[in-house]
């Protein structure tokens, strides 16, 4: 028995009727007497737009608490239509929105709005990476003597931003006051979760060189950090381990 | 090919927020289930929820994005992430959707419906047994809520679905909310067609909450939105079903505005008594 290769007609007229609400409801629906078919019909397409903007604003809750739900919806319609999900993980759909949002005129007052995106983007994929022990007080001597190597927990990522967005996303996702932001500083952020928790974290000058060369050896990755002005290697270590931005070692010491 | 069951009791749709009150007790459950695609990250927080629930119950993996109804050809991707949740969690049943939901690529997050003609069932039945195959397992498939139906369909839903179950040695699942959603949408009867159902191949019923569209038409459109309490000519039609095949595995569904876990769990316990007094009157 072979599969069909390509989708017949009947789905993608649907398909297509359904993305989009101007297109006229196909010739072959029916339903009840005296029914309108674009009554019926529309349930489907409110479904799918519906459940679409709601994953979106499940995935990045700080831009829509800043653009306010209006706006969210609008873009989001706008962003479903030029970035509908390739698949039925909901946790992947969207990825493409802060590179959407840098791209889209509405929001140009808003130059901060894509990092807090993409903050936001990070915070999920932490929450569903791959567990691993994160590196643990009594692992420091080994490390010292060199017994044991860094290696980078594989739910810590880095965000380097022009702007406070970790103070922007803390304000509006209810993790502190909302306020007006003194400090227009750029950030550099780590987002982690060496448990079940995920955090997200500022981090200390030259702590972000440190752990994106941290792959070529420890001796570049201390080089490059100490190439940031302020840079403190005791003190990004302590930082950057306390965040959970190492491993264990896979043999223990 | 794994053929287990879940316990003859009720469970409920695992909700993350409920995870707290569920795990401080041992609930009067007889399962939980979870959707597959909700567990598809390598680790964290869902995964080690969903060990913990499966040490302690009976587990249904149920699946929403396989679009086993579609024309389109499965997403050999998408199945083995499916056999990667089926295999880390060894649930006593998996079950997915007469429905579909990608074209082109795209991936419209709903449960579309399909024509049900001779040339539809041919794939419909092949998809079945291929998700079968990948799996290991018998998979039971469940009836959709609709809103339209299709000038081209010459075959009743409760015939395409024994059909199916008939070519591939599937069961069923019978979402007994979806037969009267259905059936007062379409102005059809819900006793008669669970008059035409084979009854003998629901592994497992589904119970859960509608809302009525309230956009003043003349005729009615119920929504199957999961977001309500079951309404009660839906437990009626969930004790005929019991009182005519006995107890079956029954869950409660609540994915829009869910509850607070008392209210959920006294829904399941509801399901639980009827159960229970289905199995006195078995015995």
């Amino acid at each position: 028995m072979a599969t069909p290769v390509l989708p017949a007609p009947a789905d993608a007229a649907f398909a297509a009727a359904c993305l989009d609400a101007g297109q006229p409801v196909p010739g072959f629906i029916r339903c009840p007497a005296g029914e309108r078919p674009e009554r019926r019909f529309s349930v489907y397409r409110n479904n799918v737009v519906a459940s679409l903007i709601g994953a979106l604003e499940a995935k990045y809750p700080a831009v829509a608490a800043i653009v306010g739900d209006e706006f969210f919806r609008a873009t989001a319609r706008l962003f479903i239509a030029a970035h509908p999900p390739r698949g039925p993980v909901m946790a992947r759909f969207g990825g493409p929105f802060a590179d959407f949002l840098a791209g889209f005129p509405p929001a140009a007052g808003l130059p901060y709005l894509p990092d807090v995106a993409r903050l936001e983007a990070l915070v999920l994929e932490a929450f569903h990476a791959a567990d691993a022990l994160p590196l643990a007080h009594d692992h420091l001597p080994a490390l010292a003597s060199g017994a044991i190597a860094l290696r980078r927990h594989p739910a810590a990522f880095l965000l380097r931003s022009q702007w406070p967005v970790l103070t922007l996303w803390r304000m509006n996702t209810g993790h502190v006051e909302l306020a007006a932001v003194e400090d227009w500083s750029g950030q550099e952020i780590l987002v982690a979760r060496p448990g079940l928790e995920v955090s997200a974290v500022l981090l200390p000058p030259g702590a972000a060189a440190f752990l994106e060369t941290l792959e070529v050896g420890p001796a570049a990755a201390a080089a490059a950090a100490l190439d940031v002005p302020g840079a403190d290697l005791s003190l990004i270590l302590a930082a950057l381990a306390q965040a959970g931005a190492f491993c264990a070692p896979e043999v223990q010491p | 090919m794994t053929r287990t069951s879940l316990p003859a009791g009720a469970g409920v749709g695992f909700k993350p927020q409920h995870f707290a009150e569920i795990a401080a007790a041992r609930q009067p459950l007889a399962f939980f289930e979870v959707h597959a695609e909700n567990y598809m990250g390598a680790g964290g927080l869902p995964h080690a929820q969903l060990a913990a629930l499966r040490a302690d119950y009976a587990l249904s993996v149920h699946g929403v994005g396989l679009g086993i109804g579609g024309l389109a050809p499965l997403d050999t991707e998408h199945l083995a992430r499916v056999k990667a949740v089926c295999d880390r969690y060894q649930p006593e049943s998996f079950s997915e959707h007469l429905a579909w939901a990608t074209h082109d690529g795209v991936y419209l997050n709903d449960l579309l419906p399909l024509p049900y003609t001779e040339a539809r069932l041919a794939v419909v039945a092949q998809h079945v047994a291929e998700v079968q195959e990948a799996l290991g397992r018998r998979l039971l498939l469940e009836n959709p809520a609709t809103y339209v139906t299709f000038a081209e369909s010459t075959i009743p839903e409760a015939e395409f679905l024994n059909e199916i179950a008939r070519r591939t040695g599937c069961g069923l699942l019978l979402d007994v909310n979806n037969v009267f959603v259905s059936a007062v949408n379409h102005g059809t009867d819900a006793t008669a067609y669970l008059d035409a159902f084979p009854l003998h191949l629901v592994g497992e019923i589904h119970l859960g909450g509608h809302a009525e569209a309230e956009d003043g038409a003349q005729t009615p459109l119920l929504i199957d939105d999961h977001g309500a309490p079951v309404a009660d000519p839906v437990w009626a039609l969930f004790a005929e079903v019991i009182r005519r095949i006995g107890p079956v595995p029954s869950l409660v569904e609540w994915d829009n505005d869910v509850p607070a876990w008392p209210v959920l769990r006294a829904e399941a316990e509801r399901a639980g008594r009827l159960l229970d007094s289905a199995r006195r009157i078995a015995a």
